[in-house]
């Protein structure tokens, strides 16, 4: 049997790249943030431990669902009471 | 330069999601905020922990910044060994000097990592060291450290501890450090620019911040923040910097909340809130009393 060498060797080639791993599984509430509430303070991002929190292109702050745990946080901190944790269907 | 707002800290994650800590993770969060602060060029070094388990699952790592892991006891020395190296690498002009950032857990740092710590401290190595403290070893299964308060249980004291918290940062004071403040990720604005400061500060700097481990201090997930809220407001965790001996009170808590809001909240507590406890659960606030007066006379030695 042949073993791809790369394989076989102890090192990570890339920065950062625990990106490429998706912890969704870990979470049993979803957050949800209600748009008409959000004003983008980016209060829920500093204080995400993952971070699972980001800004898209037009400027509003998104949950990355393959990253969040659900922890809550967010929902907790959020100073407009904008996200709302949401059971997952199992 | 100073943080003022969040968007001066957006786009300088200096950790990648997918990591494993656990949901809630206090520690994370402050590690998030010191790189998301910190200037470029640094180098991190961790000793073994949290920090290090969660970050580097293999064949993955969740650091976007230069890091380097060394056993539990001696960060410190490895880091004084990194600055020396690049120091003499820049006088050559064959490399140039970067910041040293040691962030540890409590474990590594109040208790085993102590003697590497003082060495480098006193040699006067150019680094800033931070500690996490989630106020015992949580990676290997929640045993107490010097950094435990009384009352809390944890495996090896499943009755509660009964000795007070090492005062970590007096220690460091008095090894000369230009430099030692403390922090909670509820005031990112302070944290972050604490960070800062320490960084454009030559020599060993120090900061030491609280974080809240859902795991380790049994509460929901969700309260971290609150929790950290809560250790200030109560006079807990006291929020001050000691800048060349000098001290000063960054949040003075004219009207502390009562201790037992932040206990209750905690499942590790709840032997300290029983009854029969009632003598411990005195200690534990004579504790708080007796350090916050003691910061105020030292405050108040050195009006700004
Ligand atoms: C010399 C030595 N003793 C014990 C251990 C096992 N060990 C690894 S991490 C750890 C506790 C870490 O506690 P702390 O520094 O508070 O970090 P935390 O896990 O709480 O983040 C222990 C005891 C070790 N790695 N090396
Ligand atoms: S904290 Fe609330 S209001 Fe602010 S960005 Fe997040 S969801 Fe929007
Ligand atoms: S629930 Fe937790 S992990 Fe998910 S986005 Fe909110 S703070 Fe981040
Ligand atoms: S045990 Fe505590 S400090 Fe460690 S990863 Fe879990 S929440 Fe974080
Ligand atoms: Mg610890």
């Amino acid at each position: 049997m042949s073993r791809r060498p790369e394989l076989l060797i102890p090192i990570v080639f890339e920065a950062g790249n625990t990106s490429l791993r998706k912890v969704a599984n870990w979470r049993s509430n979803r957050p949800v943030i209600e748009r008409r509430l959000c004003t983008n303070c980016l209060i829920c991002w500093i204080y995400c431990p993952e971070p699972a929190i980001y800004m898209d292109n037009a400027g509003n702050v998104q949950i990355d669902y393959d990253h969040c745990k659900g922890c809550g946080i967010c929902a907790e901190e959020c100073p407009r009471k904008a996200i709302k944790m949401v059971m997952e269907n199992v | 330069m100073q943080v003022s707002k969040l968007l001066d800290l957006y786009g300088r994650e200096g950790l990648s999601p997918g990591h494993s800590a656990c949901q809630g993770c206090g520690a994370t969060i402050a590690v998030r905020q010191v790189l998301l602060a910190a200037e470029p060029p640094y180098i991190v070094v961790s000793p073994t922990g949290c920090l290090e388990v969660i970050s580097t699952p293999y064949p993955y790592t969740a650091w976007r910044v230069p890091w380097v892991h060394v056993a539990f006891e001696n960060a410190a020395a490895v880091a004084s060994g990194i600055e020396a190296a690049l120091r003499v690498l820049e006088r050559k002009g064959l490399g140039r000097r970067h910041k040293i950032i040691v962030i540890g857990g409590d474990g590594g740092t109040f208790d085993i990592g102590l003697q590497a710590i003082s060495g480098a401290f006193e040699r006067g190595h150019d680094l800033l060291y931070v500690c996490y403290d989630n106020e015992a070893y949580m990676n290997t299964g929640i045993q107490r450290s010097a950094a435990t308060p009384i009352g809390s249980v944890t495996t090896t004291t499943p009755a509660g501890k009964r000795e007070r918290k090492k005062d970590i940062v007096s220690i460091l004071v008095s090894h000369g450090s230009p430099y030692v403040a403390t922090a909670s990720p509820h005031l990112w604005k302070d944290l972050a620019n604490k960070v800062r400061k320490a960084q454009s500060i030559e020599g060993p700097t120090f900061l030491h911040i609280v974080a809240p481990c859902p795991r380790g201090w049994y509460y929901d997930s969700s309260l971290t923040i609150k929790i950290a809220k809560l250790a200030v407001e109560t006079r807990v965790f006291p929020i001050y910097e000691v800048e060349n001996g000098k001290y000063r009170i960054n949040y003075l808590i004219s009207r502390p909340r009562p201790v037992e809001e932040y206990l209750r909240l905690q499942s590790r507590f709840a032997y300290l809130l029983r009854p029969e406890n009632a003598a411990l659960l005195e200690e534990f606030k004579r504790w708080v009393e007796e350090r916050w007066n003691q910061l105020l006379k030292l405050a108040a030695a050195f009006p700004p």
